[in-house]
């Protein structure tokens, strides 16, 4: 009986050593032959080579440790104005798919079976060298809602510029804070006493009033800055002030957001109908109004079952960013796993560094999905 | 006559609602269509915003005209109960259909009407429209990759054989049903691999020598799928099975190898492939780079397939083990005859959505250099001779893509029509 158990395990085990210790051999013996030392140091070296667009400092000069941050904050940004865009179309859109009207029910799951069915990566190509290439340039571009530019180059929209903007960060933060325990403060007045205040718009004025404070007192000023054309040569126009994004950053932000919408959309779809018929009448059979059935009943069940599914999507949204290598975009993996490999020839530590982040992030946001679970799990008796 | 209320309509004066109503209605589609496409406004003298909205008033107020509750009339009943129920309903319908017809006019212009389908050069496309004489004139390159004309009756030839041995199965005896399981895991790989081997591959029996490289375009992308669609399964149910296993090696080495799989995205276990995996064999050894493609894809996808299948095997109730067991069944007859057979059937959607995501994820090939469909429109869309037409091209290869997914998608639904058995 022992037995049976031993040698499966002793199997497994042996298996992956023998996997193992054949492919570190390998790469010792061939790294030997091509005189390459396995490690990190080449991380401090100078990258010498420029990235289009970062949100840090970057330059030729800079390590490249910095070119490795560049290229995840490139990765972390697209993924969060991804996961935020595609979060509001996919409710929509879900919550457009138990409508009882035809027209919007079969639009709604039109969208969705046509942009679920077709590659990301072949979206992205469509939105980058078909949709985008038709803009007009820069030259022609008409101008829209009086402040921004549509280009064959990205689009160009205004910029605010502040001043003292970390006086105004920290209200920001102080005023979430004051909410935090605000709500924890009604909740508990609630349990204990029955009463209760308006929380959310109280929570509102908190949120604008505090900040907007700041604008009197504490020297914070807010101005926007226009993109100007500007000729650079004869026949070559660019923008310049103002935010400029550049068109693969909308390439992809656009095809990750309509792609991920669907399943997101689905997950909504299949969250609200989980919820029992029961569950809505007896909620309105205690004279909850129509409204406080959404919000107390339908709304906190449905939840427990939209969110583990729709985390899952913001972490494949996530892994899906790493396709902007194949139009450019400055990620991750173009930047680090692309450019400097090429560079420095280091294949196993830069491929290795590089899914360990992606890895990190994953492992991550699921444990803490695991933990979350476990809290809002139903406490069956 | 009684008098008319033009806020609540009745049913006493039905007709003129409904002639007023449809009135209204043809006159905001009218006045659209004249703003969209004829550059007409007829609503030009009322000021800016109200003119631009007097599409959708007029909708409107034709849909409420006829918002007739038990009019008798059946289709309008019809339409009332599902698109017009009221005024934000009405609202909301009138703009879907404006919406439709702003984007499927163009759409149809471009697509048929504009659109040229005979020449043989870019030169025959004058029209405002598609040029599909670029997808003619590139079929072949978008169907074979680079695979010499005159051989391509070879991969005809296999398709259509690996295909008549799929649908072979569909027809067995029900006498031989038991041995289905190991006709599509075991024969069906082994035989289509060997036909992939001697008749696509070639090099023997007088047939020329085709590298793997030169495979490309939509018979690379069926080529990938199939082979990481079979083996990824089989792998998948071993992992599924280790990580629900007893003993404690065998549970955690399943665990990370999913999870290390699960956490990483797919362009770097190519790029893995691609330029780490070289550095850990022996050097001098060299593996065809459609074979690492493969391995590294069925990796990635079996972790995947392991997740959804341990969802299945969760989902059965303690009492189908323990009655197995009680019969006096070991851990592999348990699983084989008794806990896999129904836990297979509970995630068929599931599984349909993990080889979705196989096919959708082909493409990324192009990380290593093969280039199946996707990339041979990159390829197509550099051609000096040939600028400018990558719409056609990301079009075209988008409407095969949709319709192999959507078959699929639909096929699996029907599976598991045929396949639920009330518990």
């Amino acid at each position: 009986m022992k037995f049976k158990k031993i040698l499966p395990q002793f199997l497994t085990l042996l298996f992956i050593v023998l996997i193992f210790g054949f492919f570190t051999m390998n790469a010792q013996e061939n790294m030997d032959t091509r005189g390459i030392q396995f490690g990190f140091g080449f991380l401090k070296q100078e990258a010498s080579f420029d990235i289009q667009f970062s949100l840090i400092d970057y330059d030729g000069s800079r390590s490249y440790a910095r070119a490795y941050l560049v290229g995840l904050l490139n990765t972390l940004l697209v993924s969060v104005i991804g996961i935020i865009l595609s979060t509001i179309l996919g409710v929509i859109i879900g919550v457009a798919r138990l409508s009882p009207n035809y027209l919007i029910n079969k639009t709604a799951s039109f969208y969705v079976e046509f942009f679920r069915n077709v590659p990301l990566l072949l979206q992205i190509f469509f939105w980058y060298f078909a949709a985008l290439r038709a803009l007009p340039m820069p030259e022609d571009a008409p101008l829209i809602f009086g402040s921004s530019y549509m280009t064959i180059k990205g689009l160009y929209t205004i910029a605010p510029v502040w001043n003292n903007f970390d006086v105004f960060f920290g209200a920001l933060i102080i005023a979430m804070i004051i909410i935090f325990f605000f709500n924890k403060f009604a909740k508990r007045k609630q349990e204990e006493e029955g009463k209760q205040y308006p929380k959310f718009l109280i929570s509102l004025g908190i949120f604008i009033i505090i900040p907007a404070l700041t604008f009197i007192v504490g020297g914070v000023d807010l101005s926007w800055s226009f993109p100007e054309l500007k000729q650079l040569a004869k026949t070559s126009f660019t923008f310049e002030g103002g935010l400029g994004i550049p068109p693969e950053l909308i390439a992809l932000t656009l095809a990750l957001t309509l792609y991920t919408a669907t399943f997101i959309a689905e997950n909504v779809r299949a969250g609200i109908q989980g919820i029992g018929k029961g569950q809505k009448e007896a909620a309105a059979s205690i004279g909850l109004t129509p409204s406080q059935v959404l919000k107390l009943v339908v709304m906190p069940q449905a939840l427990r079952i939209i969110i583990p599914p729709t985390t899952n999507q913001y972490l494949n949204l996530t892994k899906n960013s790493s396709l902007a290598a194949a139009i450019a975009y400055p990620d991750l993996v173009l930047v680090f796993a692309g450019t400097a490999m090429m560079q420095t020839g280091r294949a196993i530590e830069i491929v290795g560094i590089t899914m360990a982040t992606y890895l990190t992030i994953s492992l991550s946001i699921s444990a803490f999905m695991n933990w979350y679970n476990k809290r809002i799990a139903i406490q069956e008796k | 006559m009684n008098n008319v209320n033009f806020l609540k309509p009745n049913k006493e004066n039905l007709n003129l609602y409904l002639v007023l109503g449809a009135l209204f209605f043809t006159l905001g589609i009218v006045d659209f269509c004249l703003n969209n496409f004829y550059k007409t406004n007829i609503t030009g003298f009322l000021p800016g915003y109200i003119s631009f909205f007097t599409p959708l008033i007029f909708g409107l107020i034709g849909l409420h005209l006829i918002r007739i509750e038990f009019s008798g009339i059946k289709i309008l009943d019809e339409l009332n109960k599902n698109i017009n129920t009221n005024n934000f309903n009405a609202a909301l319908s009138v703009s879907i259909i404006i919406l439709i017809i702003f984007g499927v006019a163009p759409l149809l212009n471009w697509f048929i009407l504009d659109a040229t389908f005979v020449g043989d050069s870019k030169e025959a496309c004058t029209g405002g429209g598609a040029c599909w004489v670029y997808i003619k004139t590139w079929f072949n390159r978008f169907m074979y990759g680079m695979y010499p004309n005159a051989e391509q009756w070879r991969v005809n030839a296999t398709f259509i054989i690996v295909l008549g041995l799929m649908a072979a199965g569909y027809f067995f005896p029900l006498r031989y049903k038991k041995y289905l399981t190991f006709y599509y895991v075991i024969f069906l790989p082994i035989i289509s691999f060997l036909l992939i081997y001697y008749l696509i591959s070639g090099g023997e029996f007088g047939l020329e020598w085709v590298e793997t490289g030169a495979w490309g375009g939509l018979s690379l992308t069926f080529i990938v799928s199939f082979f990481s669609l079979i083996f990824c399964f089989p792998i998948g149910m071993m992992l599924a099975l280790g990580r629900r296993s007893d003993l404690a090696v065998v549970k955690y080495s399943s665990l990370s190898f999913i999870e290390f799989w699960r956490g990483v995205p797919l362009i770097t276990v190519l790029f893995m492939s691609a330029v780490m995996f070289p550095m850990f064999l022996p050097d001098g050894t060299y593996v065809d780079k459609l074979i690492r493609v493969i391995v590294a894809i069925t990796l990635f996808e079996a972790a995947y397939t392991a997740e959804v299948i341990r969802g299945g095997l969760q989902a059965l109730p303690r009492g189908q083990y323990d009655a197995a067991k009680s019969l006096g069944m070991g851990y592999w007859r348990l699983h084989l005859l008794v806990i896999l057979p129904q836990a297979l059937k509970l995630v068929i959607p599931g599984i349909a959505n993990t080889f979705l995501a196989l096919v959708k994820d082909t493409p990324l090939i192009f990380v290593v250099g093969l280039l199946e469909l996707v990339g041979m429109l990159n390829l197509a869309k550099t051609n000096p001779k040939w600028l400018g037409f990558s719409m056609e091209g990301y079009v075209f290869a988008g409407i095969i893509f949709w319709i192999i997914c959507y078959s699929m998608s639909k096929y699996s639904q029907k599976l598991e029509l045929k396949f639920k058995t009330d518990r």
